[in-house]
């Protein structure tokens, strides 16, 4: 066979180009991602000390502190939001899928989540503020996991829904040809299946809300003291980080690059999680 | 089960059977009757609708919406096409096999206790029988039984077909329906199957859509021709093998061992 040489080559320089022009954008992104890294190692490591989980947040002028009281509060907001997001989330994802598919309602439901997704956080934190800060005349914990709820709802029920979608509908089949009623056929088959996603979905969207601090501004605002009543206003990692890095005090501004450290670290560390599972479904 | 002991009756009367999606019809006025502990093949080119009937006899066709049949489908003289059915009572009564094998994601033993748990309060003890016996039926236990907390995808494509069909049987169905149970496998396993269904039919009715014909001349009592949606001949699977009536089942039948 005659080879066109003239064609191979054209073929082999568009080739080329065409890897060349990914790589550049590859690096690009790489180096942007490893550059705030270096940023926070560099800045936040000198005040990642014991202090940090024992000390409270520092009054103006006072040397020393940490961020105990930010680290308990924030762990207890989000604990609070995954308590209440997961079900609602994870039972309105199997609605959509198993139950209202393409019914008027799932329709609805579906559209107004990927609004929801979309959101500002800011305009959420906002509606908080007015529902349940500024009628009950308090900032607080509760409002703060509110805000954050709305944030994390609609990311847990759309990977479900997606999640429960990639199970095949045979295998629902099979559920329902040994007389299984729905309810049982989504919890212990559908679900179970997809868990991994699902999983994987939840920890993302716990990555989502670890970092918001629109939501919490508005709501739980801030805390100087050690508090674990989520009643009253609660110091949390975002708005310590938001308030202490624009400080004149160093302390407090070195405490607010060791609190985006540990941010940073906590999703990292949750999206490598995320991963494992997600391997673990496909191997299986 | 015991009543129906006696002598070779109809498990299955179906009459007059029209079934819809949507506006398309896909079976015209089927008409005929399942034997009682026998195997009846479905046999028929692609989209005759023989998966199409065998669907109606569990109703599976009712989680779509836009599916619907009308006639009567007789199960022991109860019309499981009228309204008010209990359809989840149906199908663990009408058991059903599919196409490619679907364990659940969950341990061998609980593939089978599964079903079982649906409708039967078994202690530990009774339930570890059950899931044995439905083992053993499926000529699967020796194969499972140091393995049973594994998990059932760990199996072969040739076990879960059998791990399905044993879940299948564990629930102590009257009628069994296999559509297709051997088409993803290999001979050896597509031969296992085929001795099973001989085994299982002592004990259950079975209906079993095939494409091949060898299969349903090795392995049915009576044989169902159908095609676009129309029963065409129906009778003893060695006479619709050997003497059809018609020659559009003669064609088929012959065309096909080419």
């Amino acid at each position: 066979m005659e080879m066109n040489k003239q064609l191979y080559m054209k073929r082999r320089i568009t080739s080329m180009l065409g890897l060349a022009f990914s790589m550049t954008a590859m690096a690009i992104g790489l180096t942007v991602l490893i550059w705030i890294l270096y940023v926070l190692f560099a800045n936040g490591l000198s005040a990642l000390d014991g202090n940090l989980f024992t000390s409270d947040t520092p009054a103006p002028g006072t040397e020393g502190g940490g961020l105990r009281n930010a680290i308990v509060g924030s762990l207890m907001i989000v604990g609070l939001t995954v308590l209440v997001a997961t079900p609602v989330g994870i039972l309105a994802g199997i609605y959509l899928t198993e139950y209202g598919d393409e019914s008027k309602t799932a329709e609805l439901t579906r559209f107004v989540t990927d609004i929801m997704l979309s959101a500002p956080s800011i305009v959420l934190g906002l509606f908080v503020y007015a529902i349940a800060v500024a009628t009950v005349g308090n900032f607080s914990g509760y409002a703060g996991s509110l805000a954050l709820a709305l944030i994390a709802v609609p990311v847990i029920m759309r990977t479900t829904e997606n999640m429960l979608r990639l199970v095949p509908g045979s295998l629902r089949e099979a559920a329902f040809a040994l007389g299984a009623p729905r309810w049982k056929v989504s919890t212990f088959i559908t679900l179970r299946a997809a868990r991994s996603g699902v999983m994987t979905g939840l920890l993302l969207a716990v990555a989502r809300i670890s970092g918001e601090t629109a939501p919490l501004l508005f709501t739980a605002l801030n805390n100087q003291f050690f508090s674990t009543n989520m009643g009253s206003p609660m110091a949390n990692l975002p708005v310590v980080i938001y308030q202490f890095a624009m400080s004149p005090y160093d302390n407090w501004v070195r405490l607010a690059w060791a609190g985006a450290l540990l941010i940073t670290l906590t999703v990292l560390v949750l999206n490598v999680l995320a991963r494992v599972f997600f391997r673990e479904k496909v191997s299986s | 089960m015991s009543e129906n002991k006696t002598a070779t009756k109809n498990a299955i009367e179906v009459r007059n059977l029209n079934f819809f999606y949507g506006k398309f019809q896909g079976l015209r006025n089927v008409t005929m009757d399942i034997a009682e502990r026998k195997v009846t093949a479905f046999i028929g080119p692609s989209g005759c609708g023989k998966s199409t009937l065998l669907r109606t006899l569990n109703r599976m066709y009712s989680l779509y919406p836009g599916q619907r049949a009308e006639g009567e489908i007789n199960l022991y003289g109860q019309n499981i096409l009228e309204p008010g059915q209990d359809l989840n009572l149906l199908r663990a009564r009408v058991g059903m096999v599919f196409q490619k094998p679907t364990p659940f994601p969950m341990t061998i033993y609980d593939n089978i206790a599964f079903g079982v748990r649906l409708y039967d309060n078994l202690s530990k003890s009774d339930m570890d029988e059950r899931v044995e016996w439905a083992l053993t039926k499926a000529a699967l236990w020796t194969e499972v039984k140091d393995k049973l907390g594994q998990n059932g995808l760990s199996l072969s494509g040739g076990q879960q077909q059998r791990l399905c069909i044993a879940r299948s049987v564990a629930v102590k169905p009257s009628v069994l329906l296999l559509d297709e149970p051997t088409s993803a496998l290999d001979p050896i396993s597509t031969g296992k199957v085929e001795e099973l269904v001989h085994e299982l039919k002592a004990d259950y009715t079975i209906a079993i859509v095939t494409h091949n014909m060898q299969q349903a001349a090795r392995c049915s009592d009576y044989t169902a021709y159908m095609y676009l949606g129309e029963l065409v001949e129906f009778g003893e699977t060695e006479q619709i093998f050997f003497k059809p009536n018609k020659t559009a089942t003669e064609d088929y039948i012959t065309g096909r061992f080419g």
